[in-house]
């Protein structure tokens, strides 16, 4: 019975293993095929190493242009999200109003619409308005599906926060925004930050709502699916590595700044 | 100012919930009941048999991707709850680096994740082609473009959103229940079968809820990797939308697939729901 036990234990450890391995198995190509010295049009078979494609970087100026303007879409969705977001979170976590029941139905809406769904009514609406689509458009549609999550996480850090802080705060005589900016924010600020890189996230990888509302803007990510079918040039995949590898950074580092805290 | 506090807080957000997700709804809804074309404009006419139009023209797609989001959901179901299951149970203090490493993935764009998929899978490719050059694999055998490549496409990039719930809910099981159980004679399968299966049923709910309607309305795998027999009704919204600026059928697309979804995550929640859960769970 023991043995038994500890077999499938081992059997099962294997198997997550394996299953860590298929996830990542995408990645290491991705790495990979950036090393690739291709010669022919494809990027599909092994052909040896080089450094190339990441001192011609920036060598396509589309795909550069596409990669602009993801980075600056994300950043300033991110901004009007995380302002907008913090504050109906705050009012959400802390106060009691009317039509809080509907605010809540709201933010639950805006989280499970399907990304088609509402890339489609977004441009309904665009549409039957004769708003022309730009980066501005863009812009909109990424604030809309990440603002749930920046209020979700922002909510929770409010609840958890104890409101005698901000009274005493205020007994010593703190102004309203004086509680607000030396007690308030920094007690939530580890929920803003995630909600912040969520949304960030979020919008550097979003193709789905962005292929509807985008007009003659182009994304990194619809960049790629655009070039499919003529074959995806090497930088894509350097880009790919590098946003990767400042992802995983930034990810470790905010874990090891949790745990000293901690 | 003080009762004001809480409205002047909510309303940059009401206003933009309500502009750009309760107006652009009622805007598609008007869309779908509206005849014309692109070059003369479009008018409402409530014409209803734009669903119907839409619905006999591409039935086949709308049926074919809520089996294929089904399909992949089983598999996720299938292939990741042993993975929550370990991690919960036999992961020890490593239990967050596993979780990490599930979650790698998502550091890299779902678009170029599902693409490294195209790569790999390539006929001629790094793993077939060799393959194949070793003869190990017949010359015309292939994935891309069929069924299999989709769904596997599906259960790849939405397994996560299955494993995390489960693994939330079996975190949650207290192991000496599971003592407990066996200390009055289950056998491990029984104690599995009778107290930790119940038990985790709400994350695997979760779960579902969190993969079916993402992967049932997903344009990105059927077009990466299925080639021209496997469009799904993502697809058909993308083209009819941007291509055919066909907008009154592309609307009456949107808000069947929306109410299908509604509708299957309703009855779902009904029969297997949470009452039933909780249900198994005191049994």
């Amino acid at each position: 019975m023991r043995t038994r036990g500890r077999l499938g234990d081992r059997l099962l450890h294997a198997y997550t293993w394996l299953i860590i391995v298929w996830l990542s198995s995408p990645i290491a190509v991705m790495i990979l095929f950036g090393f690739n010295d291709k010669k022919s049009k494809s990027n599909t078979t092994w052909q040896g190493f080089t450094l190339r494609w990441y001192t011609e970087l920036f060598d396509i100026s589309d795909l550069t242009v596409a990669l602009r303007n993801t980075l600056v879409i994300a950043l300033v969705s991110t901004v009007i999200t995380v302002v907008i977001g913090t504050m109906l979170g705050i009012a959400l976590g802390r106060h009691r109003f009317r039509g809080a029941g509907a605010t809540n139905f709201l933010v639950f809406a805006a989280i499970s619409t399907p990304e088609l769904v509402m890339g489609a009514s977004l441009l309904s609406l665009f549409v039957s308005g004769n708003v022309p689509r730009d980066a501005n458009t863009i812009i909109i549609a990424h604030v809309l599906f990440s603002l749930s999550f920046v209020v979700v996480t922002v909510r929770a850090r409010v609840v958890g926060l104890d409101p005698s802080l901000e009274e005493a705060a205020r007994d010593l005589g703190a102004t309203a925004w004086g509680t607000f900016r030396q007690v308030t924010l920094p007690s939530i600020m580890p929920g803003v930050l995630a909600g912040a890189m969520l949304s960030f996230a979020l919008s550097i990888d979003d193709y789905v709502v962005t292929s509807f509302v985008n007009g003659s803007t182009v994304t990194f990510p619809l960049w790629i699916v655009g070039a499919v079918k003529t074959g995806i040039p090497p930088q894509v995949n350097v880009m790919g590595t590098l946003i990767f590898g400042v992802g995983v950074l930034i990810a470790i580092a905010s874990a090891v700044a949790s745990r000293r805290r901690a | 100012m003080k009762r004001l506090t809480p409205y002047l807080l909510v309303l940059p957000s009401w206003i933009w919930l309500a502009i750009f997700l309760v107006v652009p709804m009622a805007a598609m809804a008007s869309v779908s009941l509206q005849t014309g074309n692109a070059i003369d404009g479009f008018a409402m006419t409530f014409s209803f048999s734009n669903y119907g139009d839409a619905l006999s023209r591409y039935s086949t797609q709308l049926l074919r991707s809520l089996l294929y989001g089904g399909l992949a959901t089983v598999a996720m179901m299938l292939i990741g709850y042993p993975v929550a299951y370990w991690i919960a149970f036999r992961g020890g203090r490593r239990k967050s680096m596993y979780l990490f490493l599930l979650l790698l993935p998502f550091f890299v764009s779902f678009v170029l994740r599902t693409i490294s998929w195209n790569f790999l899978l390539a006929d001629n490719g790094i793993l077939f082609g060799t393959l194949k050059g070793w003869g190990l694999l017949p010359e015309g055998f292939h994935v891309l473009a069929t069924t299999f490549a989709v769904v596997g496409g599906l259960t790849y990039n939405f397994l996560p959103f299955m494993i995390l719930p489960i693994y939330v809910a079996l975190e949650r099981v207290d192991p000496r229940v599971v003592e407990a159980a066996q200390d009055l004679y289950a056998t491990r399968g029984a104690a599995f079968r009778r107290v930790v299966l119940p038990l985790s049923l709400p994350g695997v709910f979760a779960g579902v809820l969190m993969t079916f309607v993402p992967a049932t309305a997903d344009p990105i795998n059927a077009a990466i990797l299925g080639g021209t027999s496997n469009t799904m009704i993502g697809n058909i919204i993308q083209t009819e939308y941007l291509t055919n600026l066909n907008y009154p059928t592309a609307s009456a697309l949107s808000f069947t697939l929306m109410a299908v979804l509604l509708v299957g995550i309703f009855v779902y929640a009904r029969v297997l729901g949470t009452e039933n859960v909780l249900e198994a769970a005191a049994r």
